[in-house]
């Protein structure tokens, strides 16, 4: 059977009986099983439960049944995101055996739509990374270039995709842990509006920040992903509202006239050469398209990593206090109490973890919490402010997704702030809560992928899905 | 230099974690880097700028959407419980914290 497969595909090969959905998810689990001993993309299979949802779509097939939107459809899910029954880590030995009683929102309206869940991913620790290499599980490869990583922290979710061994994936992006990878590894990756899909079930790293996306083959799939798990959740008070179209029709609309923003802080320094050749490349495309492109100013741009670094670890520190041994996860034996959580933590952690954990817990100690947390969060006022007023002027904003390609497996590891630099162009709009995709853009050298950014005002995924599938069309995968 | 060796064994104190004397001392060398970094958002004037906790609009924050506080059975407590260190049901069993 062939490893390209489209959620079109699997919707025609299911309708006309040439493959079973149980067929199809066996098809995958065999390719899994010959491919991922070297790219290492999945941590857990859930065949039981992939299986079982199978044999309903099959049966819902053979009883003439409609079928929900993405019926049959193998798809993989972040090892940071819960599954009910099935093992869920988030790259960690403190979690090492942990099964959630529970499903994270996004997991159940994919299956409730008929998609069958393959098993888990491999991602950087708790999401913190930037290369997939601080997985206590080892490091993902990059299926595009094997000696190189496939960025992170959702590495696992875009490697298992981009290399056919899912048809689409979830991965959890706080500051750019979804477009990176995507971009690295050569496929569409979208992290929607704050509050635009459900964080219930998401294992928190940075509460302001988190969000659950698409990863997919081409923007069609990433659409029909987004439609599916986007919208209220009354589990999540911070899911919003704000309707939800059908990203799959509106998306076809024309982009000529559309104003696109080029900022120039998007092509300092630290930028590679053919990177910026291809993403210029890119931009002409847009330009054929008949959009309007405008130089803008991003005047705080050069700030976003400082204060992503505040506000994320501040955030992770809290949010990892709860690790203590005593609920569930790994337990350090001590007769003291106090004891038993520093040995528990101090052995279950990983050694990035521990440093954000060190950081977040400095920023907001007594005597620097002014200086460090409030700071932060009074420039990412002014990031936010910097996309508020572009939107003003332009529709979307595009960018490169990384200054660099994929780098080499080890060679970013021994400097954390150079890996932290990585994610220069993305933390941005972490920050603000803007929509954004990374979409590829050619590679260099014929062999590693470049993607290109765009961003869209809150709740504008229509309008950056529309850009994006006619880049697409117009063949921008390939400048 | 920003950060002290002591400024590290606070902060591990503070967080319940702990660090071997190899992970103070890179820890001490890799935040002082990142504070150094950091610093730079001192070149801003943020005396006018009110601080962001979040970025939903009030219409859409969560104090917005908040809803009524009703108990809801969820029958998970077994469940749960399954996944504790050491369950002795229905309690969470921790090391003694009072002396008698």
């Amino acid at each position: 059977m062939s490893a390209n497969w489209t959620i079109d595909g699997v919707k025609e090969a299911l309708a006309s009986k040439k493959v079973s959905a149980r067929e199809l998810a066996a098809d995958f689990y065999a390719r899994i099983r010959e491919r991922d001993s070297e790219l290492n993309a999945y941590l857990t299979l859930s065949e039981e439960r992939a299986y079982a949802q199978a044999d309903r779509v099959d049966s819902m097939i053979a009883a003439g049944k409609p079928l929900p939107p993405l019926a049959g459809v193998p798809v993989a899910i972040k090892d940071v995101i819960s599954t009910r029954g099935v093992r869920t880590t988030c790259g960690s030995k403190i979690l090492e055996h942990y099964i959630p009683p529970y499903d994270a929102t996004a997991v159940e309206r994919l299956e409730a739509a008929g998609a069958v869940i393959l098993g888990k991913t491999n991602c950087d620790e708790f999401a913190m990374g930037s290369s997939n290499e601080n997985s206590a599980y080892g490091p993902v490869r990059n299926p595009e270039a094997m000696d190189r990583v496939p960025g992170g922290s959702s590495g696992g979710s875009a490697a298992a995709v981009a290399a056919g061994l899912a048809v689409a994936s979830l991965g959890t992006d706080t500051g750019g842990s979804i477009r990176q990878p995507g971009s690295f590894c050569g496929i569409p990756a979208m992290m929607g509006s704050y509050g635009r899909v459900s964080r219930y079930g998401l294992i928190a790293f940075a509460s302001s920040l988190d969000r659950i996306g698409p990863f997919a083959t081409n923007i069609r799939d990433v659409a029909a992903v987004l439609k599916v798990i986007a919208g209220r959740d009354s589990n999540d008070s911070t899911s919003t509202t704000a309707p939800v179209p059908d990203y799959r029709t509106v998306m076809e609309k024309p982009v000529k006239g559309m104003r696109i923003g080029i900022p120039k802080e998007y092509f300092g320094e630290g930028m590679d050469d053919e990177v910026r050749k291809k993403i210029e490349a890119g931009i002409e495309v847009f330009k054929k398209l008949g959009c309007q492109l405008h130089e803008i100013h991003m005047a705080h741009t050069d700030y976003a990593i400082a204060t992503y670094y505040i506000i994320a670890t501040a955030e992770a520190s809290s949010n990892l206090a709860r690790y203590d041994g005593v609920r569930y996860g790994l337990r350090v034996q001590n007769d003291s109490l106090i004891a038993m959580y520093r040995k528990t933590r101090g052995a279950g952690f990983g050694a990035e973890v521990k440093r954000r954990i060190v950081l977040g817990t400095y920023v907001l100690s007594a005597g620097y919490y002014d200086a460090y947390y409030l700071k932060g969060q009074k420039v990412r006022a002014l990031i936010a402010r910097d996309f508020r007023d572009a939107f003003t002027k332009v529709d979307a904003i595009v960018t490169p997704t990384s200054p660099v390609p994929a780098f080499k497996l080890g060679e970013r590891t021994n400097d954390p702030l150079q890996m932290y630099l990585a994610d220069i162009y993305t933390v941005t709009g972490s920050l603000a809560g803007v929509p954004g995709i990374s979409v590829p853009c050619g590679k260099i050298c014929g062999k590693l992928p470049v993607g290109l950014q765009i961003f869209g005002p809150a709740f504008g995924e229509a309008r950056v899905l529309q850009l994006a599938h006619a880049f697409e069309q117009a063949g921008g995968g390939t400048v | 230099m920003k950060i002290s060796r002591e400024d590290v064994e606070r902060v591990a104190e503070l967080a319940y974690l702990d660090l071997s004397e190899a992970e103070l001392e890179s820890y001490r060398n890799q935040l002082d880097d990142i504070l150094e970094y950091i610093g730079k958002l001192d070149e801003l004037d943020t005396s006018q700028v009110e601080p962001m906790a979040q970025v939903l609009a009030v219409d859409q924050s969560a104090d917005a959407t908040l809803r009524e506080d009703v108990v809801e059975p969820c029958n998970v407590a077994g469940d749960v419980l399954k996944q504790a260190p050491d369950p002795e049901a229905p309690y969470f069993r921790v090391p003694k914290v009072i002396e008698r």
